[in-house]
């Protein structure tokens, strides 16, 4: 039950993935997730998984812990291919996963019943893992009754428990707020530092690239749609270390620079210009409109870093790049690496107030949205200026999936609500050319 | 008691479903039942007459035969129980099973419960021929379809809403699939079938009595039990006796409720999965409070937990079996056999409606199917209409009451109590009123079908009224929206989606209460409504088993149609236009 006495040969490697694509959906609906990725994973080593939403990461994440089977390519764990649930890799869930009714200890102990280990033992086994993860004095407590830091402690513990080879974490700290994840990541390093930890090796998901930075030895960049590693960055510093070491800043604006350049943060278009079936990200105009005073105003005046901004708004990597992409999209603002510039036009905007702002959107919306443009062209030229939803749905869904259809169409009525250009009735579902010129 | 606030939604409401599939499910279930019966009948006249016990009105009697009644419910609601189980889980976890028997499901529950008990009642005496036991089984097995189905479906669903985070940390700590079923399945799915057993049970009390003392042509059967005394104090016309019996009720139901359901949800309440802590009031019950408190008697129990926590954990299946892992898609092979599983189905279909259509056949004319969907027509009149009446009673009154917490605290135990008191034991008083002023039984007789299950709507309104957010209280009175526009703007629509499970439930009971409740009788006067209902019950009474078949097809077919066509499009609008959240 225990790999990790069984494998004290001199194999540093423990993961070995080789080509590995996975694909989700069938025929019109199929997606690519994950296309041809390398990577290995050896022994004392943390390495971190980056990538924006629609990377795959979690996927990958999934294929190592055997939960899902790649479409295609080869995975294998401790020198022979891995078919089913990986026996020695525990998972760590952002959510954390833990039974609600069960107590913490039940919670620890319920891997060790599938291992049937024998009852004493294993009750032993679990209370000395609760000691070591510092949760002590809850084993009675229903999860219920926890912080969500506590939370994720008994979610370690309950990976811990099990002897694993391998540790995965799956954006483990991305649900707490940030003073206790800080809590816990350091608990986590001087545990691994320490060596008090049975585990070999430790995989983790995240977005956010300081905590990479922080914690990893080794990070994996991946780029999205489909997901396959674009870079591979080793970090030398030693532990523990200083957020605020210029080289750690450097790594950090490297790397956010890295996604943020196009070539590498999405493998499916270079091109910054929209086409008709392009799909469109739920962005609010809201968040546009933010984003843009933000720009505008000190200490930025027009033009600033991303992680800077980042850091400033408390926002993740994920939720500012598709708000920078959509107004480089519309003519509001350049990217160039990790920096970002207002146009002309976003100065403008700026600027502007409540009516002339939606009039400079909306001319911005037409000219470059090619599918705002059709809705409304296809209102101006029919007969009482209505058209059904399902018109332009089935436009899309020849080249979009179903989910990407529904999406870009939300995303499409809420900036056309606002420009003005077009009105949309969610009861009948009918684009239609009522109330525009108004003032509602 | 305790204030019980929860929305209470029948898991069977929940459900959409492509229409086609009960094509395939009506004749499947229908042709069964016949297939038993068929058989059932030939062999029915050589059977000696029935041992079946005297009753006596006696109110010494109640207590046993109280007991007796109650140990019925119990025994069905454990068949029920594990008929849940193994059903649910086979239609959750294969799917082609599930394309079979989610729809059959769909129908069994449309398939009203009194219809068919002659048919069950001929089984079950076939099964243990000239003995009480069969009799015993077929009044156990009324009440078992009255709660299986609700209960499945709750179950049902709840397998397939399992977190994913959930199931993938199961997999990944290698539970097998009976730890998991134990772990995770189980404990997942608790609230909800506790809601919905309870609930069920309400519906239960109402098939016991009516099930207990029955006549199929010329047999009587009567099982010791608190139906069987109210049938023959009705025989008697003993009106005393009718008033024990309806004591005898009331003090059954509240044993029922404190020492089993209270302590049964409120232990429940620990499976729920919000992972915050206590939002709202959690249910409370002093029994509940009373073992976990007391020594002794936890360390009686203590060895049984301990067991069943054992059972639980065992692997039971070979420790390295395929855990369910996802396959990247499906190969051919599989869609070979997906089309043979389907061709079978239609053609065990095409089988049974053949023999449905001979069968019927062999007495009925089209003009009599005819007339039968004319008396539908009116029962569905009466159904409608009723409910339309105790809507504008109840969904007023409810909104008020619910808007006053401490009144809502006091009245909504009493609505659910009077949901679960099963109405048929009230009936010989209308009965009396209706003989003595000879009033009009088409009209008079038709305030009994929503007697009993009018106080789902009642008790609906009143958790939608109190769970109305304060915020929407606080904005519509600081804008000043009052009188009608505050109804039809603020609370009506704030109420709808509970509103509208609360008549589901109402109009699912009222359909079957029509078969008992448009064909009274007090002692040898019978006073008939016309209706289906009434077709049904005297086709029964004369033992007609073409012409019960054809009543309880077409009443099948209007249940169903009704829910089709009134209600999901009701509920589809009230989950999607009109949530709160």
């Amino acid at each position: 039950m225990n790999t990790y006495t069984e494998h004290t040969a001199p194999t540093p490697e423990i993961y070995s993935l080789k080509n590995v694509s996975r694909v989700f959906g069938k025929g019109k609906d199929e997606l690519q997730v994950l296309s041809g990725v390398d990577l290995s994973l050896h022994e004392g080593e943390i390495v971190g998984m980056l990538g924006r939403s629609g990377s795959g990461k979690s996927t990958l994440l999934r294929i190592i812990a055997g939960l899902i089977q790649p479409s295609s390519g080869e995975v294998r764990y401790n020198g022979s291919p891995l078919t089913g649930p990986a026996e020695g890799v525990a998972m760590v869930f952002q959510t954390f996963a833990l039974f609600p009714w069960l107590t913490v200890l039940e919670n620890v102990e319920a891997g060790l019943q599938a291992l049937q280990v024998e009852r004493k033992a294993s009750r032993k086994r679990a209370l000395a893992a609760i000691d070591l993860i510092g949760l002590d004095g809850f084993e009675n407590a229903y999860p219920r009754e926890l912080s969500g830091g506590m939370r994720q402690r008994v979610g370690f513990a309950r990976g811990l428990v099990v002897n694993p080879t391998l540790l995965l974490m799956d954006e483990p700290f991305s649900a707490l707020d940030v003073l206790t994840a800080e809590t816990l990541r350091n608990d986590l390093l001087d545990l691994w530092s320490g060596k008090q930890l049975p585990i070999k090796s430790i995989l983790i998901v995240t977005h956010n690239i300081e905590e990479a930075v922080l914690m990893c030895d080794r990070i994996l960049v991946l780029s999205s749609n489909p997901g396959r590693v674009v870079a591979e960055i080793k970090v030398p510093f030693p532990h523990p270390r200083n957020r605020l070491d210029p080289t750690f800043r450097q790594m950090v604006d490297d790397i956010y620079a890295l996604m943020t350049d196009r070539r590498s943060a999405d493998a499916s278009t270079g091109k910054p210009e929209l086409k008709m079936s392009s799909p469109l990200p739920e962005v609010s105009t809201n968040l546009m409109a933010g984003l843009i005073e933000t720009l505008a105003a000190e200490p930025y005046n027009g033009h600033a870093g991303l992680p800077t901004v980042a850091e400033r708004r408390l926002l993740e990597v994920d939720d500012l790049f598709p708000v920078a992409e959509i107004l480089e999209h519309l003519g509001f603002a350049e990217l160039k690496g990790a920096d970002i510039t207002l146009t002309d036009a976003g100065k403008l905007f700026a600027d502007y107030g409540t009516q002339e702002r939606k009039t400079l959107f909306a001319e911005h919306l037409v000219r470059h949205v090619p599918l705002a443009a059709r809705i409304r062209q296809v209102l101006l030229e029919r007969n009482g200026h209505r058209a059904p939803r399902v018109r332009f749905e089935q436009e899309l869904e020849d080249s979009l999936t179903e989910a990407f259809v529904e999406k870009t169409l939300e995303s499409v009525v809420a900036w056309g609500r606002y420009a003005e250009i077009f009105s949309y009735d969610d009861h009948t579902e009918t684009f239609s050319l009522d109330d525009v010129e108004g003032s509602m | 008691m305790n204030k019980v606030f929860r929305h209470y939604i029948p898991a069977t409401t929940l459900r959409l479903l492509p229409n086609r599939w009960d094509l395939v499910a009506m004749p499947l279930v229908i042709g069964f039942l016949l297939f038993f019966s068929i058989g059932a009948r030939e062999t029915w006249a050589p059977i000696a007459t029935l041992q079946s016990e005297v009753i006596s009105l006696d109110p010494a009697n109640l207590p046993e035969y109280a007991m007796r009644t109650t140990l019925r419910m119990l025994a069905a609601m454990v068949a029920a129980l594990i008929f849940t189980l193994l059903y649910g889980t086979l239609a959750a976890k294969s799917r082609r099973a599930e394309k079979l028997l989610v729809p059959v499901l769909d129908i069994l529950q449309s398939v009203p419960v009194l219809g068919y008990i002659s048919f069950t009642v001929t089984f079950f005496l076939l099964l243990f021929p000239g003995r009480v036991l069969g009799a015993e089984f077929a009044a156990i097995f009324a009440i078992f379809t009255s709660q299986a189905w609700n209960m499945t479906f709750s179950f049902y669903q709840s397998l397939r809403m399992l977190p994913l985070d959930l199931q993938e940390v199961s997999t990944n700590l290698r539970l097998s699939g009976w730890q998991k079923f134990w772990k995770l399945d189980v404990p997942f799915a608790m609230p909800g079938l506790v809601w919905n057993m309870m609930m069920s049970m309400s519906g239960g009390w109402f098939f016991v009595v009516a099930s207990e003392a029955i006549t199929v042509g010329d047999k009587t059967i009567t099982l010791p039990g608190v139906g069987s005394y109210l049938a023959l104090a009705i025989q008697h016309k003993d009106l005393h006796a009718v008033g024990y019996v309806i004591l005898a009720m009331i003090a059954v139901i509240l044993v029922y409720d404190q020492f089993l359901f209270r302590p049964l949800v409120a232990w429940a309440d620990k499976f729920r999965m919000e992972t915050t802590a206590s939002q709202g009031a959690a249910p409370q019950s002093w029994v509940l409070n009373l073992i976990q408190r007391t020594r002794l008697i936890q360390r009686i129990l203590r060895p049984i937990t301990r067991t069943i926590s054992r059972i639980g954990n065992m692997r039971l299946n070979l420790p390295r079996g395929p855990l369910n892992v996802l396959p990247p898609s499906s190969p051919a092979t599989s869609r070979v056999i997906d089309w043979v599983w389907g061709s079978l189905i239609a053609l065990m279909t095409a089988y049974a409606l053949y023999h449905i259509v001979r069968y019927v056949g062999t007495e009925v004319t089209l003009a009599e199917v005819g007339h039968v969907f004319v008396l539908g027509s009116i029962t569905l009149l009466r159904v409608a209409g009723l409910i339309l009446v105790a809507s504008l009673i109840w969904v007023p009154l409810g909104v008020m009451i619910g808007l006053r917490p401490r009144l809502a605290e006091k009245i909504q135990p009493l609505a659910q109590f009077l949901a679960a008191f099963p109405a048929n034991l009230l009936f010989p008083v209308f009965v009396i009123v209706i003989l003595h002023y000879k009033l009009n039984p088409d009209i008079w007789l038709s305030p009994l079908i929503v007697l009993g299950t009018q106080w789902y709507i009642l008790f609906n309104v009143i958790a939608g009224a109190s769970a109305f957010p304060n915020d929407f209280k606080e904005a519509a009175a600081n804008f000043r929206i009052r009188g009608w526009l505050w109804w039809r703007k603020v609370m009506l629509p704030g109420i709808f989606p509970y509103y509208v499970t609360g008549a589901i439930t109402a109009s699912g009971g009222a359909w079957n209460a029509s078969i008992v409740s448009e064909f009274v009788s007090w002692g040898q006067d019978k006073v008939v409504a016309h209706g289906l209902g009434a077709y049904i019950a005297e086709t029964t009474a004369a033992g007609d088993f073409p012409k019960i078949a054809l009543g309880v097809v077409v009443m099948s077919i209007f249940v169903v149609a009704f829910n089709r066509l009134v209600w999901r499009p009701m509920y589809a609008m009230a989950e999607n236009k009109l949530r709160l959240n």
